[in-house]
């Protein structure tokens, strides 16, 4: 299970204003790619582009499956139980009679099965974000995007949500992760891709991109000073 | 206050007090005719609710989802629909069902069913543009995750008239108060005849007419008190949001 994405002169235009690009990309089709760069970089549009969601001004896109997934940095949970948020993908993937004992497993794996009737809405950011992580991985995903799933999450929630997304790209799935957290970013990246005015200034491995950043925004960025 | 005005509020007054004691009355000794009208009011509205939910929800959430040329100038015919003169259906309907009208042939005028018809016209489209705002406010916070999940139109119309379910409640809530608080229609398609097609609000407007004020008075107390029971039966029902 590998899923390359590749794009050509990719950009994308608002407003009379060019937000992205044009960016030539070619992300590995295994492991995990961090997009970082500072507010307004453009990295949450990219990762929009890359899984279909918003249509590019311009250039083409090249991804080997439709098989993708996204959790997004403010988990949707649907308005019903924990476990029918599970469900509502599961049965669309899996025969009726193996549904409740997939889903079952699934929340045991992240620990909300006491909680499986409870509102989804009830539960606590992480647990809402691990419930999205959980959806979106119920689809059996070959490509993951994941826009800044840890944001807004305690340390011990974003281990966990970490835990399962090292897991997830160890069994073949393709991760692609938006992060402003550069610890998150060196324990989970394999490679980099850095981002500034919608254009990126540097792709490396993620051990080059920490230990020797090519581009000036990017070592500024690494250092915590202030990249305009 | 002059005496021929406190004359009338005595009046007044008093009418209040016999409707309440004559309310009461027909109440208690579950009045044969009361109970009929009352019978008949709820099986129409409820029945002309149902069909108007079949129509409107679906056609609301398809509208809330769908993109399409001409769909603004839809949702201004369908919210302008919402304001629909109730006589002026009732006359439609009438012209329709009336022996030489294009569906004269079924015998539906002065009937319940040509009552029904008339107030699912009036109804559907109040539930249709409400419930297509409704869906419209969710589809707007689950689209991308919808579209990431690669769901089809059908399943997302679904998905969102099930998670809206509790403001749908209230939608059809709404298209209920209309119903039974209709007269205009009714009158002209039903005929207001006793024991076939009398409902409260034409024999209220039956009873105002021939002065009897108590008896209109109490009959629509007694609308009011099936407002708020149909109200609170279905809030009752109203599971909490999961």
């Amino acid at each position: 299970m590998s899923a390359g994405v590749t794009t050509h002169g990719l950009a994308f235009d608002a407003g009379g204003n060019r937000r992205v690009g044009p960016l030539d990309l070619d992300l590995p089709a295994t492991g995990i790619t961090v997009l970082m760069g500072p507010n307004g970089a453009g990295k949450s549009l990219l990762l929009r582009l890359l899984h279909g969601l918003i249509t590019p001004t311009a250039g083409q896109i090249k991804i080997s499956t439709d098989r993708q997934a996204m959790v997004f940095q403010k988990p949707v949970m649907l308005r019903r139980s924990v476990a029918e948020n599970l469900i509502f993908v599961l049965k669309r993937r899996h025969p009726r009679a193996e549904v409740e004992g997939r889903c079952r497993n699934i929340l045991r794996e992240i620990d909300l099965e006491a909680r499986a009737g409870q509102p989804a809405r009830a539960l606590s950011g992480g647990e809402q974000q691990r419930l999205a992580l959980a959806r979106a991985l119920a689809t059996e995903p070959e490509l993951l995007f994941l826009d800044e799933p840890t944001a807004s999450l305690d340390p011990a929630s974003t281990l966990a949500i970490e835990a399962t997304v090292m897991r997830a790209a160890a069994e073949g799935t393709k991760v692609v992760l938006v992060t402003h957290d550069t610890g998150q970013a060196r324990r989970v990246a394999g490679d980099v891709v850095f981002l500034h005015k919608g254009m990126v200034c540097e792709h490396s491995l993620a051990a080059d991109f920490f230990d020797s950043p090519v581009s000036e925004q990017a070592r500024a960025y690494l250092d915590g000073r202030i990249v305009l | 206050m002059t005496s021929h005005a406190k004359a009338g509020y005595d009046r007044a007054v008093q009418d209040f007090t016999d409707a309440f004691r004559l309310a009461f009355g027909l109440v208690i000794s579950l009045d044969a005719d009361l109970v009929e009208i009352v019978s008949l009011s709820l099986r129409v509205s409820l029945i002309a609710v149902f069909i108007a939910c079949l129509i409107g929800l679906p056609l609301g959430a398809r509208l809330a989802v769908a993109r399409f040329r001409g769909r603004g100038a839809v949702l201004v015919v369908v919210n302008a629909l919402m304001g629909l003169p109730p006589v002026v259906v009732g006359l439609l309907v009438y012209l329709h069902l009336s022996r030489s009208g294009p569906l004269g042939s079924f015998g539906l005028l002065y009937t319940p069913t040509a009552m029904i018809i008339a107030q699912t016209i009036l109804i559907a489209p109040i539930i249709t543009a409400l419930s297509r705002q409704i869906i419209e406010d969710l589809h707007e916070e689950y689209a991308e995750q919808f579209r990431s999940l690669g769901l089809t139109r059908s399943e997302t119309t679904r998905a969102l008239l099930r998670d809206g379910r509790r403001a749908l409640v209230t939608v059809a809530l709404a298209g209920f108060g209309r119903a039974i608080a209709e007269v205009g229609a009714v009158i002209i398609v039903g005929g207001n005849i006793d024991h076939l097609t009398r409902v409260m609000t034409t024999a209220i407007a039956l009873e105002t007419s021939k002065g009897d004020l108590p008896l209109a008075l109490a009959l629509g107390l007694i609308l009011l008190v099936l407002a708020l029971a149909v109200n609170a039966l279905a809030m009752t029902l109203r599971r909490p949001d999961a």
